[in-house]
């Protein structure tokens, strides 16, 4: 398996380090309700199908990536830096 | 026996080897089959179950019964084929599944015992008294299973691993995958051509034949010559495409060192792993024997087979041959053994309409129903129509049909489709993205017509890469119909083997069924067809036209033969090489390691890293006399410690401040130039995950520490926190570990000791930082502890840490202080109630390591939401203790606490020990522990409990700062 990463071209899976679910991105107010951080830190979809989710370049150039892929065909659907999103 | 004027082996180079320690001539060319032939050796292993007389069946990868152990002088390896080891001078194979010997093995009785041995024998028999299966049952199934024996040692050959990328991948290179590498290499592509033998050609080597009206093998040779000497074409012989994978990705076995004498670092295999834009399955077709009673005599064999060795080896297995026929393939066989001189006694042809043989004697419509031959066939019985009779032969060829050799297209997902015309499963187009089967492979039998198909898959392979492509005329060769009517057994009430390596029979697959196991599947796991290391390579498709047959369905309504990588049976030594040993792990050493190592300490892994565990003095018996006086150096008057391991990330920008307040739990932004704060990290769910200091060394530049444990894991949540939730803030920062060395000293005698180095006193407060300059090196001088005495960090750029590090030893041991290890270090810290990852291992919370004061309330942070949620505070939690011991008795990590008076189980558990350590400066054993409610227990007695060590003591409950608690000596 791939990677294209934005900033260093195709490598190989083991540059880089699997964290988990895109969810994570969406971090709630300090004030949400317990509920939405019930669901940011634990509830996960389980698709059969396109899923994005998160990889960090740990061997290459550091970057956090944004992978959207398919759980059934293994296809990488895209690459992109998470970095520029919501402060 | 040997053909003269026949095969590709070289006469000039005579070899010897050995087989079951006769010591037997070859040449070199030979493969182990192929000089066992020549040498008339027709038995040559005894089957998995029956334990019957086998001989050798096919010619390749596929071989189900020639399966031997190579002995080498560093390494025994079991169940390899004769048909793919090649013949060395001084190779030593031995027979396996035999005892005494091969010709007569104790274990035959097997065989008589047949009708009490079917399928599913097994899972009926050893079903009770359930108390059987440990002492009797397991360990005489354990004795019985398995085919060669290891030797018990590691095995210390070399092993290589390697990638390679390429446009194209060209798997195969028979007359399909020659002329399709041919097709791309003139088009400039990046060609990687495979093949699984010693020499490329395929069949073409095998049958002979012409191609453009000039002998076959004069086309290979013409072909070879061309693409080796093409810049793009990498050809690899002896390499067997084992799996494809995700992404053009597919992994491939190299015989490196195995078809020779070994060498020093000449590695026997090199796994690859070969990523390609796109590839051509040109992997030819597996003949398929029929099933008839007792079908698996030695000198019964493939019919393509015994071309095969007559034409690329030289050898014949008989004098007298006869061939058991479905189809024209056979033909080619009869004609090569003839023109070879071999006589021809008589093709038995299951067709009504099959042709005449000049030469030989044609039975159509007829079947072999029995064969005759102990040690070897002697005799077959014919039966057509209704009249039986016998043949007189020393070997039988078969020729079943063809199985395109599907595999490599069902390793990701894909199901092959059956081929009525065939009479065989075809791959499925885009079965592997990217991936074209062509020739045989894909069910295009004839040479011309592998020849067509190679050069349109290679073009059409050219055009999805948006390659130009090139010329390449189709050169004119045999295209004879294929011409099948399928016959896969012939009926009979005795046994018929189809899967010869796990002696699964008709009967067995008819018994499958009959007891409800009618799915492939089911039949697969309760017969075990298919599961040898041959996995059923050309018995597969027949047990599934057998099953077909005795369940009344036809064989695609039946189901499909489903194959998993590897191909071929790959050495774990291969895919793991490099990893044993030192090759495990990296292995990151301090500037100190060999200064540590002269003293004779003992390195001990800490993650990556190896630290010193103590340094013992003569006279010291054991590690805790030498742990016990370090801890007393420390604290009675200086120690030097490397703490280099330590993750050191410099952050830098106008923001760093508000990104360490957003990141730790307290404040830092307030914090003044030239001073440091302890500060604890959270994860995102409320637990702890790390702590350690960070400095202001300037404005606007800061220096974190991180635990050695979670160095690489702070670094990579800060990228996670900065990429995600605040990229546009001005801060930056990076790992500096390997940067500086770093040392700790403490004790009384410190200050004295850094005033020697430094030239003057350090003139430092508790928890300040300078720049210092120490012999002319730019360095800095950190004044924190993690011992509770007055303590300092000194770090230099790493380049001069082993010096620094041997000053201040020497200046160390002139104040009755010295070096202390990792051993007194977690004592120092214990003894004072410092936490470790022993403490914060991950489901542990602010609060319950007694410092939730350090979540600010002012601002908001990491962790901070979820760590107020219901559960994460209150008496419920188990909190950070010490313990003392009632008793001068041990105590241990991970012991369980209980109530005084209470059971020792699980539902009375009140928490559990996480550090422990005799405390030479208290005289007591202590311990770390979380008891429930813990910080309100204080003074109570519980009951600590070991029940593996034996363990059963009553603890006080303190406080867990045990040394100096109001921080005099930290402060001095």
């Amino acid at each position: 398996m791939r990677l294209n990463c934005p900033h260093c071209g195709p490598r190989d899976r083991r540059e880089f380090y699997y964290y988990g679910s895109a969810d994570y991105l969406n971090r709630p107010a300090a004030d949400a309700a317990l509920q939405a951080w019930d669901d940011y830190l634990h509830n996960r979809d389980n698709p059969a199908g396109v899923t994005q989710d998160l990889w960090y370049h740990e061997q290459g150039c550091t970057a956090w990536l944004k992978v959207k892929r398919n759980t059934v065909t293994h296809e990488i659907l895209s690459v992109e830096p998470v970095a520029g999103g919501a402060a | 026996m040997r053909v003269d004027g026949k095969g590709r082996i070289d006469r000039t180079k005579p070899v010897s080897f050995s087989f079951d320690g006769r010591t037997l001539p070859a040449y070199k060319g030979d493969t182990l089959a192929s000089a066992l032939i020549a040498n008339d050796v027709r038995l040559v292993g005894r089957s998995f179950k029956y334990h019957r007389p086998r001989g050798i069946l096919t010619a390749g990868s596929e071989e189900p019964n020639a399966m031997v152990e190579i002995i080498g002088a560093s390494n025994q390896t079991p169940n390899v084929r004769a048909t793919v080891q090649e013949v060395f001078e001084g190779l030593a194979a031995r027979s396996q599944n035999r005892w005494p010997n091969l010709t007569w093995d104790v274990m035959q009785v097997n065989d008589l015992a047949a009708p009490l041995l079917s399928a599913g024998f097994y899972y009926k028999t050893f079903m009770w008294p359930r108390a059987f299966w440990e002492g009797l049952y397991e360990p005489l199934i354990r004795r019985a299973a398995g085919l060669g024996s290891l030797s018990g040692k590691h095995d210390e050959g070399a092993y290589e691993k390697a990638w390679a990328h390429c446009d194209l991948l060209v798997i195969g290179a028979g007359p399909t995958g020659l002329i399709a590498a041919l097709t791309a290499a003139r088009a400039g592509a990046d060609v990687i051509l495979c093949d699984e033998t010693a020499e490329m050609g395929g069949r073409l080597l095998s049958d002979g034949g012409e191609i453009d009206g000039k002998p076959a093998a004069d086309w290979v040779a013409q072909t070879l010559a061309e693409l080796s000497g093409l810049p793009n074409v990498r050809m690899m012989t002896r390499t067997t495409v084992t799996g494809a994978y995700d992404d053009g990705t597919f992994g491939a076995l190299e015989r490196v060192g195995l078809h020779r004498r070994p060498r020093p670092n000449l590695p026997r295999e090199c796994f690859w792993r070969i990523v390609a834009k796109r590839s051509i399955l040109a992997a030819g077709a597996l003949e398929r024997a029929i099933a008839f009673e007792n079908n698996d005599r030695p000198g019964i064999m493939m019919a393509s087979a015994l071309t095969t060795y007559l034409n690329r080896y030289g050898v014949v297995p008989g004098k007298n041959v006869t061939l058991f026929a479905n189809n024209d393939g056979a033909r080619i066989t009869a004609r090569a053994l003839m023109q070879a001189g071999v006589r021809v006694a008589a093709i038995v042809d299951s067709r009504e309409d099959a042709p005449e043989e000049p030469g030989t004697t044609v039975h159509r419509g007829a079947r072999v129903i029995g064969t005759k031959g102990r040690l070897g066939v002697t005799e077959i019985t014919v039966r057509k129509g209704t009249t039986d009779f016998r043949i007189a032969t020393d070997c039988l060829g078969l020729a079943g049909g063809w199985n395109p050799t599907v595999h490599l297209t069902c390793h990701m997902n894909g199901r092959p489709r059956w081929a009525e015309s065939l009479a065989a499963f075809v791959p499925s187009d885009g079965a592997i993205p990217g991936m074209i089967a062509a020739g045989s492979a894909n069910g295009s039998f004839s040479t011309q017509g592998c020849l067509a198909a190679g050069i349109v898959a290679a073009r059409q392979s050219l055009e999805a890469m948006g390659h130009n492509t090139s010329d390449v005329d189709v050169p004119v060769a045999d295209d004879a119909p294929y011409r099948i009517a399928p016959l896969w057994a012939v009926p009979t009430k005795k046994r018929a083997w189809l899967d010869f390596a796990n002696d699964v029979t008709t009967k067995d697959v008819a018994l499958s069924a009959q007891e409800g196991f009618r799915s492939v599947e089911h039949m697969k796991r309760y017969t075990t067809q298919g599961m040898a290391p041959d996995q059923g390579k050309n018995s597969n498709v027949a047990a599934l036209a057998v099953l077909a047959d005795v369940t009344g369905r036809a064989i695609p309504e039946t189901g499909t033969t489903t194959f998993r990588p590897p191909f071929t049976p790959v050495s774990i030594a291969s895919m793991g090489a490099g990893g044993r040993a030192d090759g495990f792990a990296p292995q990151r050493f301090l500037t100190s390691d060999q200064a540590s190592r002269d003293r004779g300490a003992p390195m001990i892994e800490a993650g990556l890293w190896y630290r010193p565990s103590y340094f013992p003095k003569p006279g010291e018996a054991t590690w805790r006399e030498a742990c016990d006086r370090e801890v007393r150096m420390v604290r009675g008057a200086v120690g030097v410690a490397d703490v280099s391991t330590l993750g050191k990330i410099d952050l830098q920008g106008r923001d760093a401040g508000r990104f360490l307040d957003f990141i730790y739990t307290n404040t830092f932004s307030t914090l003044p130039v030239g001073r440091v704060r302890y500060g604890l990290m959270l994860r995102e769910d409320g637990h702890v995950l790390d702590d350690g200091t960070t400095a202001r060394l300037a404005e606007d530049h800061w220096l974190m520490t991180t635990t050695t444990a979670a160095a690489g894991l702070v670094m990579r949540h800060l990228e996670f926190v900065h990429q995600v939730f605040c990229a546009d803030w001005d801060v930056r920062f990076i790992s500096v570990t390997e940067q500086w060395a770093q040392f700790a000293v403490a004790g009384p005698q410190s200050r004295a000791l850094l005033t020697s180095a430094l030239g003057k006193a350090p003139g430092l407060p508790f928890m300040g930082v300078t720049p210092v300059t120490i012999q002319g090196v730019q360095g800095r001088l950190f004044r924190i502890s993690f011992s509770g005495e007055e303590g300092y960090e000194i770090a230099v750029p790493t380049r001069f840490g082993e010096a620094l590090f041997r000053d201040l030893t020497a200046r160390a041991e002139t104040m009755g202080g010295g070096l202390y290890g990792m051993e007194a270090l977690n004592v120092l810290r214990i003894e004072k109630g410092f936490i470790t990852h022993a403490e914060i291992h991950g489901r542990t919370t602010a609060f319950d390591i007694g410092m939730e004061k350090m979540v600010s309330a002012k601002k908001e942070c990491i962790g901070k939401a979820a760590a107020a949620r219901p559960g994460m505070v209150g008496p419920e939690r188990d909190q950070l203790v010490g313990l003392k011991p009632l008793t001068d008795t041990p105590i241990s990590a991970g012991a369980h606490l209980f109530a005084q008076s209470a059971v020792a189980n699980r539902e009375n558990d009140q928490g559990y020990v996480t550090s422990v350590c005799w405390s030479p400066t208290l005289s007591s054993s202590l311990g770390l522990a979380f008891l429930k409610n813990g910080r309100a227990r204080h003074g109570e007695t519980v009951r600590l409990v070991d029940h593996l060590r034996k363990i059963d003591v009553l603890c006080t409950v303190t406080d867990p700062v045990f040394h100096d608690p109001a921080g005099e000596k930290l402060r001095a």
